[in-house]
């Protein structure tokens, strides 16, 4: 019982960072139907941008003030994850609208590839130490079991509650929201009414990128450790997050990053660790299979 | 860098777009380019500036917009701009990076150049003629996509020629190298370029899993070999039958699929093999590997220094070891062209011609009643077996295979060659491969980059760099590959070699 809420309490916070991720791939998805494979390569590199704030506060400003290094950290990851986003789709994406089918994919495998050894090259292959930050720890002892639960879980899981509920503010009642949800259920008609597609479209990779961006923060602050191959199995897990819950629904992205995240963890504590990776991979396979629409996601009605 | 921009506005316009463009580089190159996280002494982090980096990377951008926006100019006075560019921006680089310290200013000396060249460009630009430049290339094109009988023979003749060539020329010692690292690794990668090609350019399914099939080839091989003992000749065709038959495996259930599903669930698939090779010690020894596997026998006569078995002693020649690697060319290309036959030949027949309708629409092919499903499957199993040879291939030349040589990365320079080929065209992949593999090895060779760079200086690092970098540019260029014209699979009266521009891939 004690293990079961530890592994609990574990699943739910990596699974909150799935969440984050998965919105990124869900969003894009919907407006432009492509996947955008390069995503979990901008999460890897939000992780490095944070660090790289962290230190430059903390070392060269001497902000001491550990929350508000944090905050002015999140925020500058988010800025300038959201500005790199915003290039890659205006220089590899947006001039492939109406290309061959394969072009956008093929352009965001190769932008993929680009970006985790451009990190790789102008940062180095080796893993980066982070400084341990939010240590402590609450125990409480269940069954025999000693459950703890440390204050960076707390912190993952509250401000990635805290940025959805803005997130989904922003979707459902500003504006921009609004020529999102148009854009993504008919771009021609949208552009007839008025709505500057192509701006939505930007704006659509710019969000997606500082939800990743705060994905990427929390993660360099959970694991303590960050490289330039991060990029790959958590964007596969989150873009599994995003199927499982149905590609296109936001509800469902955040769903189905907790419970990959659930999966993953339970995964490894109960059967065996060395396969936790593969455990992801099936469920995106049995689900495109069985369930191509998802939990929560609307068939896809093929027009000729 | 798109030097095709239309050429609207005046030069205010094409000032004012370059500064935007290159004050978003400062912006996206300040965090990541311009401040390196190195380890000090005691392991902690610290932050190493980098600024002219930065500096250097927006003036680049800076130079490369104006010279596509500048109003009026023409195409070649638009590249000078830009590779003066280019130029103070490595110039720059090397500043920062200390390594030609007594260069005086290199910037004010990079700026003066660049600004020559725009003054350059202004008096050109009414006697540049874009016309003459788009004849060239047409020209160019249509020389590259008329393959006559002649020159087939030609090439397959120089390439068989090869090793004797350098043999003759270089001797054992100088020529090893050649057919080595050069012949057999170049020929390795248009092998499973040309399988690929296969999957990806004549059905237009995205595989990123590729690998995996490469690896249980090879491991076929391995295991087999040291096992049961089974010799080379026989594992080859059964590595290559395993291969297909793991293409079915995971064909069947993922081909209904959507062409994005599709790649990523192949991506996870290669992901899955290479997991299990690491994990499941008791068979595949885990990252250690599988050593000594038998080496490669001219059909039973192996390649040692025996008077009475060995293969020299047989032939009556002198023991060397290059014989071994010659056979192994010959091997190669062998493989290689019965791929590229297999697929010409399979591209007439209806099978050929269903993949390429499919990859073209597969609502109409459906409609017409092509089986979509199990033509997918035809072409992924296919695929999958050129990979399998290549992989027993692979293991019998290094006698050594472990999960280290089947990762994400092998799948994606694979990808790479046959996109920048020209997805579907046969000589575009071999061209690639040839630039890709082997113009690689060559920079690793110049010694004039070290000069420049520095000892540690090691261009194998940017590989992967490049290769994506130019997947999106060739992408937005010419998404049809370099040599993009193609002699049509079937025809009624006269072969005329048509521009990719028609044979694209549905357009929208």
């Amino acid at each position: 019982m004690g293990n079961f809420l530890q592994q609990l309490i574990n699943g739910v916070t990596l699974g909150s960072i799935y969440g984050l991720i998965a919105i990124g791939y869900t969003m894009v998805f919907g407006i432009i139907g492509m996947v955008n494979f390069a995503h979990g390569d901008v999460f890897m590199l939000s992780a490095f941008i944070a660090l790289i704030f962290y230190l430059a506060l903390t070392q060269m400003f001497g902000v001491l003030s550990l929350p508000l290094a944090f905050i002015l950290v999140l925020l500058g990851a988010m800025v300038f994850t959201g500005l790199w986003n915003w290039a890659i789709e205006r220089v590899a994406y947006r001039p492939l609208r109406g290309s061959f089918r394969l072009a956008p994919l093929i352009s965001a495998i190769g932008m993929s590839i680009f970006l985790s050894n451009f990190v790789q090259v102008v940062q180095g292959p080796r893993n980066k130490p982070t400084p341990p930050l939010f240590t402590d720890l609450i125990k409480v002892e269940v069954g025999g079991y000693d459950v703890t639960l440390s204050y960076k879980q707390i912190m993952i899981v509250s401000v990635t509650a805290l940025l959805l509920a803005g997130f989904w503010f922003l979707v459902q009642k500003t504006s921009l929201g609004r020529a999102q949800r148009a854009c993504e259920q008919d771009r021609k008609m949208a552009a007839l009414l008025g709505v500057d597609v192509n701006r939505t479209i930007s704006m659509t990779f710019v969000i997606g990128a500082m939800l990743a961006a705060v994905a990427g923060t929390l993660y360099m602050v959970y694991y303590g450790v960050v490289n330039f191959a991060d990029g790959a199995a958590p964007g596969l897990k989150a873009f599994t997050a995003a199927v499982f819950g149905g590609i296109g629904s936001l509800q469902g992205a955040v769903i189905g990053g907790l419970i990959i995240g659930l999966v993953e963890v339970f995964f490894s504590a109960y059967f065996s660790s060395d396969y936790k990776d593969v455990a992801p991979y099936a469920i995106l396979i049995v689900t495109l299979i069985f369930m191509p629409s998802g939990l929560l996601g609307r068939p896809e009605v093929e027009k000729v | 860098m798109d030097l095709r921009q239309e050429t609207g506005g005046g030069l205010w316009e094409a000032l004012r777009d370059a500064g935007a463009a290159a004050l978003v580089t400062a912006g996206l190159s300040f965090p990541i380019l311009a401040l390196r996280t190195v380890e000090n002494l005691d392991n902690k982090l610290e932050l190493e500036q980098r600024w002219p980096l930065m500096f250097g990377a927006a003036m680049l951008v800076f130079f490369g917009r104006l010279a596509a926006r500048v109003p009026g100019a023409g195409v070649a006075a638009r590249w000078i701009v830009f590779v003066c560019a280019a130029f103070a921006a490595i110039y720059l680089v090397i500043d920062a990076w200390g390594m030609d310290a007594d260069f005086p200013a290199p910037e004010l000396v990079a700026l003066a150049v660049a600004l020559a060249a725009m003054v350059g460009l202004w008096l050109t630009a009414p006697f540049a003629a874009t016309s003459a430049l788009a004849r060239k290339q047409q020209g160019a094109r249509a020389f590259l996509g008329a393959r006559s009988r002649h020159m087939e023979f030609a090439g397959v003749f120089a390439l068989f020629a090869f090793p004797l060539l350098a043999l003759w020329l270089l001797g054992p010692q100088g020529s090893l190298k050649w057919i080595n690292n050069y012949g057999v690794q170049i020929l390795i990668y248009v092998m499973l370029g040309w399988g690929l090609n296969i999957v990806v350019g004549l059905a237009g399914l995205l595989d990123l899993g590729y690998v995996a099939f490469y690896a249980v080839g090879a491991y076929t091989y391995a295991l087999l070999s040291t096992v049961f003992g089974l010799s080379f000749w026989i594992c080859l065709p059964l590595a290559g039958l395993f291969a297909a038959f793991w293409g079915v495996l995971l064909g069947i259930p993922v081909l209904r699929l959507r062409g994005d599903y599709l790649a990523i669930v192949t991506l996870g698939f290669g992901e899955i093999i290479r997991v299990v090779l690491i994990n499941w010690t008791d068979l595949t020894n885990g990252y250690a590997g599988i050593s000594s596997i038998p080496r490669i026998t001219f059909f039973g006569i192996p390649f040692i220094d025996d008077d009475e078995t060995g293969f020299a002693a047989r032939f009556g020649l002198e023991f060397s070891p290059i014989h071994r690697t010659i056979f192994l060319f010959y091997l190669i290309l062998c493989l290689a062209l019965l791929t590229n036959a297999a697929t010409l030949r399979l591209r007439r027949l209806p099978i050929g011609r269903a993949w390429e309708a499919l990859r073209e629409d597969e609502i109409a092919c459906r409609s017409l009643g092509v089986d979509t499903v199990s033509t997918k499957l035809t072409a992924f199993a296919l695929g999958a077996m050129f990979a399998g040879f290549a992989g027993a291939f692979f293991a019998v030349r290094q006698n050594f295979v472990s999960p280290e040589s089947f990762t994400f990365g092998e799948s994606a320079t694979i990808l790479a060659i046959v996109v920048l080929g020209g997805m579907g065209s046969q000589l575009g992949v071999a061209a690639a491969a040839v630039a890709l593999i082997g113009g690689m090895e060559i920079l690793r060779e110049l010694d004039i980059l070290k000069q420049v760079f520095g000892e540690s200086f090691d261009p194998a690092q940017y590989r992967m760099l490049v290769f994506g970098l130019a997947m999106v540019v060739m992408m937005i260029w010419k998404p049809r590959g370099v040599v993009s014209s193609r002699a049509p699979s079937i025809y009624l009266r006269s072969r005329a070699a048509i521009s990719g521009e028609h044979v694209g891939e549905g357009r929208g």
